[in-house]
């Protein structure tokens, strides 16, 4: 069973209905005790990197989420979710992140393109994942994002091109993370979710 | 890289899709969750759903049918029509929208644009505006482009950006419905004054004018229509492939 981890942070409603569409069983909780219960866990985020961080440590779950990773249960953030896995953040001041990943998420700065980085991008692949079973060499995404990760070599899986490398998906044994949003990929997406929910790990 | 965005809009009206005809395999045509689904499988990269309801219990329908749509099809959703406050926001996000925008609500209050922003991030608030050249300057038009608000377009656009909208749809009044094209002069003043992406609206009727568009205005993000692909005269599978032979990058 997938548990989306709620502390507040973004809407939840179409997470949960991808993973019912592949017929995976999910709930979305903001308790501890509901979520021990899932043997995997989704970590979601939207916005601004230092509210989320805030957000996750006053209800707790940054505890709870530290110590179901260093259990060996799966764990995959998402977007801003997939963010807050390392060690800090450069998003207006520094900020600490789980520390789960080796790696700080610093602003994008593409050459001659807008910020954000809004619509659908191909993922090439830097190394094999069991999260990304399901994706061929070229496969499309869908971002909306202005900050990545960087100096996270012993994670990255994927990147995409955008005037310049941009991380855009992670994976270290149990934790791993998508920049992008694989609930609104299309086919990819889903097939991205359902590796997720299936790997072996 | 980044592909163009090829995106049907969606006219909603008591939970029914106005204008459309019979593609085949589509049992029902004013399904908002069959067409939909129907597009999204043929490469459709967002969909635009706009509520033309104007009763409230047409509003409850529209949400029952977002619930829907979102819950099937997953791919980036925007919705409009009839957003007046964050309330509103808030009312469509947690149906399953990701992007809302707003025209004439954002007219009467720019505040909202301000608010909504704060609230729910820039990339979630789109100003669509529907802008007509009088007398050689482009004017904001409002109530479904019947009333000219006297203001001029670019600058008013440009504040929107300001406050916080994180995308601009630009409907240009000139064109709409006349399917000869995007208005290339009007698209390239905004995307001059803006750093957002930009979606352009209103005068598609072949394949040709998104070629046209996307070559003319490297800077336009994604090219927006509704009849043309609601009465089948371009297929967006066949669009795609069209544009990718045009060395246009698509999602295929």
């Amino acid at each position: 069973m997938v548990g989306i981890i709620d502390y507040g942070v973004g809407n939840l409603f179409s997470l949960k209905s991808s993973f019912e569409a592949i017929g995976q069983e999910v709930f979305v909780s903001g308790d501890a005790a509901q979520l021990a219960k899932a043997d995997r866990l989704i970590l979601p985020g939207v916005g601004a990197f230092g509210d989320a961080a805030e957000k996750l440590r006053q209800s707790g779950l940054d505890a709870f989420v530290r110590q179901a990773a260093a259990k060996g249960t799966p764990l995959m953030g998402i977007c801003l979710g997939m963010q807050l896995l390392f060690e800090e953040s450069h998003e207006y001041g520094c900020h600490k992140g789980l520390g789960l990943l080796k790696g700080k998420v610093v602003p994008m700065q593409p050459e001659g393109l807008k910020i954000p980085h809004i619509g659908w991008n191909s993922l090439h692949k830097t190394q094999d994942s069991p999260l990304l079973s399901g994706v061929k060499e070229g496969d499309f995404v869908y971002f909306v994002h202005s900050f990545h990760a960087q100096g996270c070599e012993d994670s990255l899986v994927a990147v995409t091109d955008y005037g310049m490398t941009v991380t855009a998906a992670v994976q270290k044994g149990n934790v791993m993370g998508c920049q992008f949003h694989p609930e609104k990929s299309g086919q990819v997406g889903l097939a991205i979710l359902k590796a997720f929910a299936e790997a072996k790990l | 890289m980044i592909t163009k965005r090829i995106i049907p809009c969606l006219d909603v009206k008591n939970g029914r899709v106005v204008k459309g005809v019979n593609f085949q395999g589509l049992s029902d045509v004013s399904s908002p969750v069959e067409l939909g689904k129907y597009y999204s499988d043929c490469g459709a990269d967002e969909l635009v759903f706009y509520d033309i309801t104007a009763s409230a219990e047409g509003r409850k329908l529209f949400t029952d049918i977002l619930t829907q749509v979102a819950s099937t099809i997953f791919i980036p959703l925007t919705v409009g029509g009839g957003i007046n406050t964050v309330e509103d926001f808030d009312r469509v996000l947690k149906c399953g929208a990701d992007k809302v925008s707003v025209n004439s609500g954002a007219i009467r209050n720019p505040q909202l644009i301000t608010d909504a922003a704060r609230r729910y991030g820039d990339q979630c608030v789109v100003i669509s505006a529907d802008v007509k050249r009088v007398d050689g300057v482009f004017r904001v038009f409002a109530k479904g482009g019947r009333e000219n608000t006297g203001m001029e377009a670019i600058s008013w656009i440009k504040s929107c950006v300001d406050r916080g909208a994180g995308e601009v749809v630009l409907n240009s009044i000139d064109t709409d419905g006349v399917k000869k094209g995007f208005d290339i002069e009007m698209l390239d003043a905004v995307c001059n004054a803006v750093n957002v992406p930009v979606i352009a609206s209103g005068g598609a009727g072949s394949q040709q004018d998104f070629v046209e568009l996307f070559q003319k205005l490297p800077k336009v993000d994604a090219g927006l229509a509704a009849s043309v692909f609601h009465f089948g005269e371009i297929a967006i599978a066949d669009l795609k492939r069209t544009l990718r032979d045009n060395n246009i990058n698509v999602r295929l």
